[in-house]
């Protein structure tokens, strides 16, 4: 196993370890002010320090790490559910009406600033986590959309494909049982990239105040709040902002590391 | 190349209306009423009506796309409903800060890529290639608000070479460029990073063609063949993501605006949005759209005049 993939695998588990094991545990309660213990800097007693509220950083850190990595990965299914039934559609009725149609679409959206429009979403339809996943999962159809036309097309020319064509398939029937498990691992490698991708938009959303709303604990809430007290207690907005570099790094190194895996061929070429 | 240029013009066209009506009919499902909210809780049903007669609520939906759209390529981006100052002149004020700060960002970022790219693919697989590629891993990860707040704690709360946020204006354009510099430097970290990983494995792909193996065949030198000829060669794809960068960096400045409290569009578009300044909200989102969709339609015309190929692929 390449080294990109053991310290992606080691840190996305880490982060994904800590969401899950926030549902039955914390070391704190993080819904509890205690002001006597505010700003307090890392301790035995509490190991990533406490926040202006006096809450528990490591505990907030894990609670955190729920929503932005919920957010993320189900506008990752978004544009999985969406994008790649339009993207193969696209690739077996290629040069037709119905792939022109998609993949002007997918250009249009492509040509919208991301960050605006979702910030125009979130503002318009009210801040919270629903709306930051509509507006991060829009922009992901494109993405799938694309590639698993791209992929598909390939495919279409190569004689397995025509054997199951004499053999009467339908074209949606061979979309599903033929070109979809041969591009499975594409979808797989971009899938963690637009995971990572979706982390650091929720972040930013959640940020400027448009994502989940207080008293959700979430990462960029928590770097938000912290501006304020960064020269009192530089650990408030260190912490936050480490969960989302070592989370976002985790994904990318994972990514590398299945594509390099899946297609060894790749390798260091492919920056 | 005129064709080429004819089509994508087309597209470019469709680009904008199809952006427009989205941008229009999002804004107009919107929930709260301008006028309502401009006269506070108490205002009397028939002061509302008057207002809305006034600001043109009144008047069908299409009526009101159409009017918008015609003011606007007029260069008429109707008038703010809070501020009662016309949008054009709010948005001159505020690109002021906003596109100074994306240039700023995306000098640094081609200052920082080029360089580490090319150095990275000529020592390809050994310790520094390794470096830098981590390095830029590292940086495709950093959330581009937190870095500015870690600039903000190192350089303007200890040392105190920079301020930590607001805008001087540019009476004295080298403190208005100071006062760019942090944020420019958060923006273009992560910018510089992308960049840098495509410069470099433009190279390697380059540097495997026979037109380098004829050149080092003649007596070049590695680094010779590699300067003269690849990295100019390399430069297609890079200027495409440049193109691409300038409008991202244009956008990505809305964020990063907030944390220095910078007067640039972003922060127009969050006051507005919290005003329910809609007239607002439409013009500054179309505008950055607008920016984004002509840059792009630039560097397809810049790269096909480049690269023949490409008009004929399409």
């Amino acid at each position: 196993m390449s080294r990109n993939l053991i310290l992606g695998t080691l840190l996305t588990a880490l982060f994904v370890g800590a969401a899950l094991l926030s549902f039955v545990w914390t070391p704190y309660p993080t819904d509890t002010v205690a002001i006597t213990e505010r700003l307090q800097p890392p301790s035995a007693a509490h190991w990533l320090g406490t926040d202006h509220f006096g809450r528990d950083m490591l505990s907030l850190v894990m609670v955190g790490a729920r929503t932005s990595i919920a957010v993320a990965l189900v506008a990752v299914g978004i544009g999985l559910g969406l994008g790649v039934p339009l993207g193969l559609a696209a690739a077996a009725r290629s040069g037709g009406w119905l792939d022109e149609a998609i993949m002007r679409m997918n250009d249009l959206i492509f040509a919208f600033p991301s960050l605006v429009i979702a910030i125009l979403i979130t503002a318009i339809f009210g801040p919270g986590a629903t709306n930051a996943i509509i507006a991060i999962g829009i922009f992901n159809i494109p993405v799938f959309a694309r590639l698993s036309r791209g992929a598909a097309l390939s495919l279409w020319r190569r004689e397995f494909i025509l054997a199951a064509r004499t053999a009467g398939k339908s074209a949606p029937r061979i979309s599903a049982e033929h070109i979809l498990p041969n591009i499975a691992n594409l979808l797989i490698v971009q899938g963690t990239i637009q995971f990572s991708l979706g982390i650091l938009a929720e972040a930013g959303l959640s940020y400027v105040g448009l994502g989940a709303q207080p008293p959700i604990p979430s990462w960029g809430r928590m770097l938000a709040d912290a501006q304020t007290m960064v020269a009192l207690a530089p650990h408030v907005a260190i912490i936050p902002g480490l969960a989302i570099v070592l989370t976002v790094l985790g994904l990318n190194l994972l990514g590398d590391g299945l594509r390099d895996r899946l297609d060894p061929r790749l390798g260091m070429v492919r920056a | 190349m005129l064709a080429y240029a004819l089509k994508r013009l087309f597209i470019l066209a469709i680009s904008l209306a199809v952006a427009s009506l989205v941008i229009f009919l999002v804004v107009e499902v919107a929930p709260g009423d301008p006028a309502s909210f401009m006269l506070g809780i108490n205002a009397r049903p028939d002061t509302v009506a008057a207002l809305r007669a006034e600001l043109g609520l009144d008047l069908p939906v299409h009526e009101r796309y159409l009017a918008w759209v015609s003011g606007m390529v007029q260069g008429d981006f109707g008038t703010s409903y809070t501020y009662r100052a016309p949008v054009a002149q709010m948005v001159a004020e505020r690109v002021q800060v906003s596109l100074p700060l994306a240039l700023y960002a995306l000098l640094l970022s081609t200052l920082i890529a080029f360089p580490a790219g090319i150095f990275a693919a000529a020592r390809r697989g050994k310790p520094g290639d390794v470096a830098v590629m981590g390095a830029t891993q590292l940086g495709v990860a950093v959330p581009n608000f937190w870095f500015a707040m870690l600039l903000v704690l190192l350089f303007a709360l200890k040392l105190r070479w920079f301020s930590a946020g607001g805008f001087p204006g540019w009476d004295d354009p080298l403190q208005g460029l100071k006062a760019l510099t942090l944020p420019a430097v958060a923006l273009a970290l992560p910018q510089a990073a992308i960049l840098a990983r495509v410069m470099r494995s433009a190279l390697i792909d380059i540097l495997h063609e026979d037109f380098i193996r004829t050149a080092r065949a003649k007596g070049l030198s590695r680094r010779q063949a590699l300067w003269r000829h690849g990295v100019r060669n390399a430069l297609i794809p890079v200027l495409t993501i440049i193109g691409l960068q300038f409008s991202f960096l244009l956008a990505g400045a809305i964020i990063i605006e907030q944390v220095f409290f910078l007067p640039g569009l972003g922060r127009l578009i969050f006051q507005a949005i919290t005003q329910r300044d809609l007239i607002v909200v439409e013009s500054v989102v179309m505008l950055l759209v607008f920016a984004v969709i002509v840059v792009t339609f630039v560097t397809d015309l810049a790269y096909a005049a480049v690269d023949p190929r490409l008009r004929r692929r399409r």
